[in-house]
């Protein structure tokens, strides 16, 4: 039997649209943008194509919610570290700040949601700083401590409403404001964040991730970047919980939910780690299906977690990874 | 005085907890994150095998329920773990992606309300100091403590136990004198199973069969590893009393509420002063960045 391997090589078209001469012509113009103008276009056509089924126009801001979550989730593991098991903890954190910005402070929405989320950011990484000077699963076990903890401290003391949450906060002014509030935000989060992270502190977030040794010899505090790192995370999350409390006109302790932790972690792993858009693509295939599975109740999570493993073990490039080196490198089988 | 009692039953059910967990990570370095699930798993068996397989005497259910745990527990690894072992942001992904898997499982399955307890070894009560505490709770302290001394002896005494410890203390050096480094990892994730198991079977005739309870197994067992030092034995028995007893001095003077906050407050605090726990001397360098 002949050995053969198979050897992937770069497309000329990619090699050509790393530099300037990707603006020499149409066709290179095309294959930078054309992806991107496609995901674009299809989010933000969204609202409108499925204006045929009302329903779903709901799911498409849930969507958006967890998708925000699975690029926090995504930013931070595979690019500072660190396994954040806890995105719940940034829902609520950020659902319940923006409650009582709204309804205790009479806030308006529009005021209460940017001022919840860049507060419930330094709230977030404050409780989490004891755990950032340390190596290992520090971070991933109190993570996952914490959105349990903050459900039983609301429940214990019946501060903020206790079981029953805080109700009457102001929804949006339509369903359109609704949609592309969340949908324009997501897309800005995603190509910031895509741009943050080749940024030189994206350089530094990899090295911490990498080598920390190498980070700290060339002088710079490990704990700092980290702190910089979860800060970030933070704000999507939080956004992403003030949002949902206006979409439900409600903060409850059902924000600090499983879902909000477990559906990101399996849209990035489904999606891609490391792209930031294999968590979109990974909600935006999860989140229909966990509504379409809706009468199974809690059989649902059982489900991701066993896509989940199964991605994890078998298939742990993900979607986004796959498709990208398909639409970037051809391959053949060669003779050894 | 009740404090003194309570707190030291308190101290070795959270002992009993975190044993497994503590096991398992000294060992394998795995973060078995599917504690909790094992343990309602366990405790969930043996309430099958004593309700619905009426044939079999209370104690031989005990065994079966404790060997199918710590079978779980191996498949887990032999099929799941042992393909992504030392990718640690996979590790506690997958694992804790196993223990959800299990416990909404069997929350869909019918776990659910009050109709699932299992029966206490002995019923009935005594007067302990002029104290009232149930047989259960004797036998679980009884117990618990023949566990650990069980568990020196097979660890200082047996070849296997050497072997485990071995492969805890130097990975390359045991694998160069022949110890299979897979095999002790499946052996301490059976054990540390079984352990969980049998835990729940002591320990749950308490109360009820809940899913709640297997999260909460999971967090306690982690606070006590982490204070404890992650992976030193010695560390987790001392910092489950110290744990336990503050539980039960917040439970007498201020509230029942506040046992999950003295938990993760003890973890906070640790991590603020010394990190690697109380115990973790020699992982000191490894774990501060």
């Amino acid at each position: 039997m002949e050995n053969k391997r198979k050897e992937r090589i770069d497309r000329g078209i990619k090699v050509r649209t790393e530099g300037i001469y990707a603006i020499s012509s149409m066709r290179e113009m095309l294959f930078l943008l054309g992806p991107r103008v496609f995901l674009i276009v299809v989010i933000l056509m969204l609202p409108f194509v499925l204006e045929l089924a009302p329903y779903w126009k709901r799911v498409i801001n849930i969507i958006c919610v967890y998708a925000l979550i699975g690029i926090s989730f995504d930013f931070l593991a595979n690019y500072v570290g660190l396994v954040c098991l806890g995105g719940a903890f940034f829902t609520g954190i950020g659902g319940y700040f923006t409650a009582i910005f709204n309804v205790y402070l009479s806030l308006p929405v529009y005021l209460a949601i940017p001022c919840a989320t860049i507060c419930g950011a330094l709230f977030c990484t404050i409780v989490l700083l004891p755990c950032l000077p340390l190596r290992g699963v520090y971070f991933a076990i109190v993570t996952l401590m914490y959105p349990l903890l903050f459900t039983r401290i609301i429940e214990a003391l019946n501060i903020l409403g206790g079981t029953n949450g805080i109700t009457g906060l102001d929804s949006f002014a339509n369903p359109y404001v609704e949609h592309y509030v969340i949908i324009i935000l997501l897309l800005i989060f995603l190509f910031g964040m895509r741009r943050f992270v080749i940024q030189d502190i994206g350089l530094v977030f990899r090295g911490v991730k990498d080598n920390d040794q190498s980070v700290r010899a060339s002088g710079i505090n490990i704990t700092h970047v980290r702190i910089f790192a979860v800060f970030i995370a933070a704000l999507i999350g939080c956004f992403a919980g003030a949002y949902l409390a206006h979409l439900y006109m409600w903060a409850g302790i059902s924000l600090f939910a499983l879902d909000f932790s477990i559906i990101p972690i399996a849209g990035v792993v489904i999606g891609g780690g490391g792209t930031l858009v294999g968590a979109v693509i990974g909600c935006f295939i999860l989140v229909p299906l966990s509504e379409l599975l809706r009468a199974f109740g809690t059989f649902r999570i059982v489900i991701y977690c066993i896509l989940l493993t199964t991605f994890i073990v078998f298939k742990s490039e993900g979607l986004m990874n796959y498709m990208q080196r398909k639409y970037y490198q051809f391959e053949r089988w060669v003779k050894v | 005085m009740d404090i003194l009692i309570y707190g030291i039953i308190n101290s070795i059910i959270l002992a009993l907890f975190s044993l497994g967990f503590t096991l398992v990570y000294s060992i394998s370095r795995v973060p078995n994150f599917a504690h909790g699930a094992l343990y309602i798993t366990g405790g969930y068996l043996a309430w099958i095998f004593t309700n619905k397989i009426a044939a079999l005497p209370y104690p031989l259910d005990v065994v079966f329920a404790v060997i199918l745990t710590a079978v779980i527990g191996s498949l887990i690894y032999q099929f799941i773990i042992i393909r992504i072992r030392g990718m640690e942001i996979s590790e506690i992904i997958a694992t804790y992606a196993i223990g959800l898997a299990i416990l909404e499982g069997l929350r869909w399955g019918g776990l659910r309300g009050m109709t699932f307890t299992l029966p206490a070894f002995l019923p009935g009560s005594v007067d302990l100091f002029g104290v009232s505490v149930d047989y259960q709770r004797l036998i679980i302290v009884g117990v618990g403590i023949l566990i650990f001394f069980l568990l020196y002896v097979f660890t200082h005494f047996t070849k296997i136990g050497l072997a485990l410890r071995g492969i805890a203390q130097d990975e390359r050096a045991s694998m160069m004198l022949g110890i299979n480094s897979d095999m002790t990892a499946l052996v301490s994730l059976a054990i540390g199973s079984a352990l969980a198991g049998f835990a729940a079977i002591l320990i749950l005739p308490l109360g009820n069969i809940v899913v709640e309870a297997g999260y909460n197994v999971l967090i306690f067992a982690i606070a006590v590893c982490v204070i404890g030092g992650l992976g030193s034995i010695g560390g987790t028995i001392l910092a489950s009393f110290i744990i336990g007893f503050a539980q039960i001095l917040t439970e007498a003077f201020i509230s029942t509420h506040y046992q999950m906050v003295v938990a993760l407050l003890a973890i906070i605090i640790t991590l603020l002063i010394k990190p690697s726990g109380i115990f973790g001397k020699q992982k000191e360098l490894e774990e501060r960045v």
